[in-house]
């Protein structure tokens, strides 16, 4: 069995230009690195991780590299609540002289 | 024949390339040396407010709310001394149907690019604006293709960019991830030598036209609300589209008084091609690392002569600091109910704290929001930044410093807006035009271009000009 079969959703990768291909005006720490190229679509066939593939975009033109992920998912979220930013709306609530009480006790008392 | 595909080739023939994926002849505008006819480009390569009106009502884009910001306002005149705190309005640009005033933009390059028979559109953007093409080319049947620059050299993203590219692929674009760099732009090049698709640039007249219509709705709205013209209007400034496109559109809707003032984050010793820089920084746009090397070169971008020209414009430029707009984010939330941003809450920040300098009776307009949410909240870019190291903590945000420390406000009195000397860009603009034209003797015609395009006179340029020790 292929990890992928034709028609799977996946991400490809390729270098486009290596560090000595690259613009000789850039800051030391990209000049050290390649210029790498991430791009999503349907593999043409099937195929397994780390091969040389074919895909098909969303609009149809048909681009080759390496195959790296198989259905990527997007890794952005939320993130985690920031205490710094958390008690914000209570105190400028406060400021404009508000019915919050900032001790919390009212918050409390809701939850019991 | 196969055609030499080589960084250097490839960016030897960026003027032929563009004239075809642009279809204008900039050279008819040129006078040879600095001047160009820039009113003279806008007019007839742009489109009138009454034409760019009735093709944004073809794909819903416009004819945003202004909202009264009442208790921001209110905490404003807390801060501010007695008989001061300007009323805050904000246009609700989020409503466009990509989520920014980008769609302004795009509406007007898609729209062209349908009318001269190009297949497809490319954009070459990290921002909003990819969205918005992405989504204009979806109503209009065309095929897009949005390049990015998302990834350091370990893989990582930004969070806000992620966030824009899945956008951009929900509208059912292509979008090209690539690493951190300038050579951005030779792919770009290639894609567009490849495919033959239309060049959406930021920077054409008609995508300058399609925000002209921004700033003409506010002075319609602000009239209608108040009876009166905006006082000042505060513009998130990067590429400079954002600022010209507005205050045209106020001009033409008769505010001559009306204070143009920019806004940007404060990313000051952070270098925008930097590898390790790229994914410390918690703003993808809106930022000094666009907003000061636009502003002094405009003709840096991927057209031979960039419509957006901020310094024509400002009146004023300012700085805030990522903390402080992390603030004014959650401010804007909690006591107004619009969880917006994060670019258009630069302007919103520096309103906040120049309404307190303003009388209680005059009118200050944040003229954008922008959508927010997965990878755009703070909750998420401040998440990452700590994972990259940056240090997060209430403080005095004086203490701020990019690409180390966030400081988040522990008072709203501490939003102060910094002065960014206009003078001391508009000489480094002029002695940009000196260099770049390698020009040995100004013209008169030159230095009437340069006053205008300084908002200046024309003894300031001459001032600079015995300065930098050239002829006139
Ligand atoms: C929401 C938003 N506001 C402001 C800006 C800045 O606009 P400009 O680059 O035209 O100065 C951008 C673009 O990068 C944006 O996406």
């Amino acid at each position: 069995m292929p990890d992928a079969v034709k028609g799977t959703w996946v991400q490809i990768h390729k270098v486009v230009l290596k560090p000595e291909e690259r613009s000789p005006r850039l800051p030391d720490d990209t000049k050290k690195v390649p210029l790498e190229f991430r791009l999503k679509g349907f593999l043409t066939h099937d195929a397994n991780l780390g091969e040389e593939v074919e895909i098909e975009t969303l609009i149809g033109r048909k681009v080759r590299g390496k195959l790296i992920k198989i259905n990527p998912e997007y890794e952005h979220g939320f993130g985690k609540p920031v205490p710094e930013l958390l008690s914000i709306g209570m105190e400028l609530r406060k400021l404009l002289g508000g019915e919050v009480d900032v001790s919390g006790h009212e918050l409390r008392s809701c939850d019991e | 024949m196969s055609r030499d595909m080589s960084y250097e080739a490839v960016m030897n023939r960026k003027n032929e390339i563009m004239k075809k994926a642009v279809g204008i002849d900039y050279q008819v505008f040129e006078s040879g040396g600095i001047a160009f006819d820039y009113e003279r480009m806008m007019k007839e390569v742009g489109y009138t407010i009454d034409e760019v009106r009735k093709i944004q009502a073809e794909t819903g884009v416009g004819n945003t709310p202004l909202l009264e910001l009442k208790n921001l306002t209110k905490l404003a005149r807390k801060l501010a001394p007695p008989g001061k705190g300007a009323r805050i309005f904000i246009k609700d640009e989020a409503c466009n149907p990509s989520g920014s005033f980008k769609d302004r933009r795009a509406s007007v390059s898609v729209y062209r690019a349908q009318k001269l028979g190009y297949k497809g559109v490319i954009a070459a953007t990290s921002g909003n604006y990819g969205a918005a093409v992405a989504s204009q080319a979806a109503m209009r049947g065309l095929n897009c293709i949005v390049v990015q620059e998302v990834f350091d050299s370990e893989g990582r993203g930004q969070p806000e960019i992620l966030e824009k590219g899945r956008k951009c692929e929900a509208f059912g674009a292509e979008v090209i991830q690539l690493s951190v760099g300038p050579e951005l732009f030779y792919t770009f090049l290639c894609l567009l030598e490849e495919t033959g698709y239309f060049n959406a640039s930021l920077y054409t007249p008609f995508a300058i036209a399609g925000i002209e219509t921004l700033g003409y709705e506010l002075a319609e709205q602000v009239r209608a609300a108040t009876g009166r013209d905006p006082d000042a209007v505060v513009i998130t400034h990067a590429g400079g589209g954002n600022v010209t496109g507005t205050a045209r559109g106020l001009l033409k809707a008769g505010c001559q008084n009306t204070k143009i003032i920019g806004a940007s984050v404060n990313l000051t010793g952070l270098h925008m091609a930097s590898d390790r820089d790229f994914n410390r920084k918690s703003f993808t746009t809106g930022h000094t690392g666009f907003g000061v090397p636009f502003a002094t070169w405009p003709d840096r971008a991927d057209v031979p002569r960039n419509a957006a020209r901020p310094l024509r414009y400002l009146d004023r430029y300012v700085t805030v600091s990522q903390g402080e707009v992390f603030y004014i984010t959650e401010a804007l939330a909690q006591l107004e109910g619009l969880e917006r941003g994060p670019a258009g809450n630069t302007s919103l920040a520096a309103a906040f704290a120049i309404a307190q300098e303003m009388d209680e009776d005059q009118i200050i307009v944040v003229q954008e929001t922008e959508y927010t949410g997965a990878g755009k909240l703070p909750s998420a870019q401040l998440t990452f930044a700590k994972e990259m190291g940056i240090e997060v903590r209430r403080g005095d945000p004086a203490e701020d410093k990019p690409g180390e420390r966030i400081i988040i406000p522990e008072h709203p009195a501490q939003i102060k807006v910094k002065e960014v000397d206009l003078n001391a860009l508009r000489v480094s603009y002029i002695s940009n035009c000196i260099k770049n034209y390698k020009v040995e003797r100004v013209t008169a015609e030159d230095i009437r271009f340069l006053a205008e395009d300084t908002k200046t006179d024309e003894e300031f340029v001459k001032n600079v000009l015995k300065e930098l020790g050239v002829k006139f």
